[in-house]
């Protein structure tokens, strides 16, 4: 079996831990003092075992949701395979350079939408005639235009689901041989969705893997035949789609 | 529960990856082809650079023409302070011009190490979602600085004319020492860019080094006080200042009648040696943590 099917990911045992920097519970620069005579390591850094021991094959053609309950590891694992975040343990093998497409992937904010557009294009290898070519394109399939000229105007004044269109009409404009998207269908209106969903199969249809993260069940449903689901950090159930959702839903309810 | 998905053992996956040609992700590439890599997305560094430079003067009236504003203003200051009241002008004669060729390149380099040193934690965003060699960003930083060192030399070109100097091909000297700097900076921002994304801290001490080493550099007063202040062997280790350096072969070109610090041609080796030695140390010492961006 494994010979007929042409393996896109492989992810072997992969752990990954994160570093936070964020307000620790002891700020007072008294604290600081103490810490430093010390040499105690800052409570301001706090390290994160978000994925523990996942393994799993992906192969060619394949769409696979990936699903779990809030911080169960998922955009974690999105961004290791992707080679974004770097394994603390265990190995991920793409072919290619999958391209992740996440919801919280900040471009620049000041920017305009259009700048952005031709950032991304270049960001994924275009050459810069290559992406000034596909930028109308990927305006036209976001539809950001479609109230006015907000193209021209700066991302931060987008809204959560124009950024998410605009991100995914980037990430898309290009053929890639694994697409990771995390949440990116959620938030775009019913019209949007379903121009989405259309453009995730054809991405499909030229010999790509497609790795969508999302709690819209639906949306997983209508776009993916197997599915992964995540539990703290872990596998917990990899199979046909209905068979691992109608498991997960018994247990989130 | 495993129909679609052949279940995978232990120990095979390796196999299995590399006998269908897929490649480990998130693995350095050798610095030939990173040198490659960073090249081929030079597109992306310069779109960068123009991005942030909008982004950053985008929300103030004058825009762009702030790039000429600014050192004309800190040219002032400084004009005001060691040329007027404190009166450091040596034995210089065109004081004013001395000054601000002084200010102006130094600014280029101390904002580029300010900058650079949020080059990677203040892109972490940027690095999280897209993939692409992460020594375009402290090169971004330099392009950025590039343009802002243009609209400066516009104004020293001015002030020079102003001050009674006749302008003269030997100004042209100044490109290929502005070039040197450039390679420098560049180089001490790969380095600044790894230690501020291990060292959060960092960007809280660079401003006084930057100062210290504005002050170290012969910007405000006249390089004559180096021999006649410092014993011989901190004299020498001044004049080896790099900074030091590039400001001089500024000066030796853009103004006459200047006593350079140290010979042309021990100038222009100097220039030339750190150029190489940062560039190249900078660019090994950045591909090296590579991999770490993006952790936090």
């Amino acid at each position: 079996m494994a010979e007929t099917k042409v393996p896109t990911v492989v992810v072997d045992d992969l752990h990954v831990v994160y570093r936070v920097h964020g307000p620790g519970a002891a700020a007072s620069p008294a604290a600081g003092l103490r810490r430093l005579v010390t040499g105690k390591p800052s409570a301001a850094i706090r390290e994160v075992h978000a994925v523990r021991g996942v393994t799993l094959v992906a192969y060619e053609g394949e769409a696979i949701g990936i699903v779990g309950t809030n911080g169960s590891g998922k955009s974690t694992l999105l961004q290791a395979i992707a080679g974004l975040l770097p394994a603390a343990r265990g190995q991920v093998y793409t072919r290619g350079q999958p391209s992740l497409l996440g919801i919280n992937a900040a471009l620049m904010p000041d920017v305009s939408g259009d700048r952005n557009a031709v950032l991304g294009c270049l960001a994924m290898g275009m050459s810069r005639a290559d992406a000034r070519r596909a930028v109308p394109d990927i305006l036209a399939f976001s539809g950001i235009n479609e109230r006015g000229d907000f193209g021209t105007l700066p991302m931060r004044t987008y809204s959560a689901g124009m950024a998410a269109r605009l991100r995914f009409a980037i990430a898309s404009a290009k053929p890639h041989e694994v697409l990771l998207i995390d949440e990116a269908l959620a938030t775009g209106d019913a019209r949007f969705r379903a121009r989405s969903e259309e453009r995730v199969r054809e991405l499909r249809a030229t010999a790509g893997t497609v790795i969508l993260v999302s709690h819209q069940l639906r949306s997983i449903r209508d776009t993916c035949e197997r599915t992964i689901w995540i539990e703290s950090g872990r596998l917990r159930l990899d199979g046909p789609t209905d068979e691992v959702l109608a498991a997960y839903e018994s247990f989130s309810r | 529960m495993r129909e679609t998905a052949v279940a995978p053992e232990p120990g095979d996956l390796h196999d299995l990856a590399t006998r269908f040609g897929l490649r480990p992700a998130g693995v350095r590439p050798r610095l030939t082809d990173y040198a490659r890599q960073v090249w081929e997305y030079r597109h992306f560094t310069t779109s960068h650079a123009n991005a942030k430079t909008i982004s950053t003067l985008g929300g103030t009236r004058l825009g762009q023409l702030w790039q000429v504003l600014t050192p004309l203003a800190n040219a002032a200051v400084y004009y005001l302070i060691f040329g007027i009241v404190l009166g450091t002008r040596g034995d210089v004669g065109n004081f004013l011009a001395y000054l601000c060729t002084g200010v102006f390149v130094f600014a280029f380099t101390q904002s580029v190490v300010q900058q650079a040193t949020q080059a990677v934690s203040g892109n972490l965003g940027l690095i999280r979602s897209l993939r692409f060699p992460r020594a375009c960003l402290p090169l971004s930083v330099v392009l950025t600085q590039v343009k802002a060192l243009a609209g400066a030399m516009i104004v020293l070109i001015g002030i020079i004319r102003l001050t009674g100097e006749p302008p003269r091909v030997g100004w042209l000297l100044a490109l290929p020492a502005l070039a040197l700097q450039c390679v420098f900076s560049a180089g001490l921002a790969m380095v600044m860019a790894r230690l501020g994304a291990a060292l959060p801290d960092l960007k809280q001490v660079v401003p006084f080094i930057t100062r210290a080493w504005m002050y170290g550099s012969g910007v405000l007063y006249a390089t004559s006080a180096f021999d006649a202040h410092l014993p011989p062997g901190l004299a020498a280790a001044a004049h080896a200042n790099p900074m030091l350096v590039y400001i001089e072969l500024v000066r030796g070109a853009l103004l006459t009648g200047v006593p350079l610090a140290s010979p042309g041609w021990q100038l222009w080796l100097l220039a030339a040696g750190w150029a190489l030695v940062a560039g190249v140390g900078g660019l090994v010492y950045f591909w090296h943590g590579e991999r770490s961006y993006g952790r936090g």
